[in-house]
């Protein structure tokens, strides 16, 4: 089972990259972190989500 | 001019001087001297936080009058540089450092390692993720952030909400720049207020 903020989702095996383009978000304009250690972005090709994981996802949006 | 004596003697007069003190003595640094980060360091520097440090690789430009602190003869002027001199005829008497630099991955530890409290105020939402992720993972730095506040709707749907383990997300989280939807002044002020209240929050030992 992993988490993924807050919420119960089928993401195991899949790699961070994976999921946030299958989950519609732009890998460029989010913060991850997983089970409370940020991932750096150059990381997300590469950082397997795993059984047991929880995930954290913040999307950014422009404007300042 | 004021002295500073007068200063502090304005301030001791609405606040116990046990806050005065913790905001003089606390350093903040703002990353990003757009809408929300000059807003922001006026608002800080009204507020006597004593040490301040401004990062912005631009330079003013006529499109940023319509939200921004900077003045029509500020036009072609660096950020840092413009706001260094409007921040300086609202309190004399502050430290400021400034460096007008574009930040990347590769100098975020270097430019704000040891910072307390650091405000992301950037523009484009890579640069926005991009300075949160490295902030939280190099630094310890607690990250004050504004995400969302473009446009003109319901400013009741900017909040500051925790998140993470040391990051402050300010801004309604959805409304993007584009498709019709530009800045503007008040909500970008209301963005960059929720961001100020949560940096003095910080300093004055309220919400760790």
């Amino acid at each position: 089972m992993v988490i993924i903020n807050g919420k119960e989702e089928k993401a195991a095996g899949k790699t961070i990259a994976e999921y946030l383009t299958e989950n519609g978000y732009n890998p460029e304009r989010v913060v991850a972190e997983k089970n409370l250690e940020i991932i750096p972005k150059s990381a997300y090709g590469e950082t397997l989500i795993e059984d047991g994981d929880s995930l954290e996802i913040l999307n950014f949006v422009g404007g300042g | 001019m004021i002295t500073k004596e007068e200063l502090d003697r304005a301030f001791d007069a609405r606040f116990p001087v046990w806050m005065k003190e913790k905001l003089n003595a606390a350093h903040v640094a703002v990353a990003g001297l757009g809408g929300l980060g000059s807003n922001i360091a006026v608002m800080l520097a009204r507020s006597g936080v004593g040490h301040l440090f401004l990062v912005d690789f631009d330079v003013v430009d006529v499109t940023n009058l319509n939200r921004q602190m900077y003045r029509a003869k500020d036009i072609g002027r660096p950020k840092t540089e413009a706001l260094r001199e409007i921040l300086g005829d609202i309190n004399p008497y502050l430290d400021i450092k400034t460096k007008q630099i574009k930040v990347s991955p590769d100098n975020v530890k270097e430019l704000f390692d040891g910072y307390p409290i650091v405000c992301e105020a950037f523009d484009k939402p890579d640069m926005k993720s991009m300075l949160v992720s490295e902030l939280l993972r190099v630094t310890k730095a607690s990250v004050v952030s504004g995400n969302g506040m473009a446009g003109f709707g319901n400013a009741n749907n900017i909040t500051t909400e925790k998140k993470l383990s040391r990051l402050y997300v300010c801004g309604d989280k959805k409304t993007d720049v584009g498709g019709g939807t530009g800045l503007m002044a008040p909500r970008v002020a209301v963005c960059a207020g929720h961001q100020a209240n949560q940096v003095i929050r910080l300093i004055l030992g309220e919400d760790k």
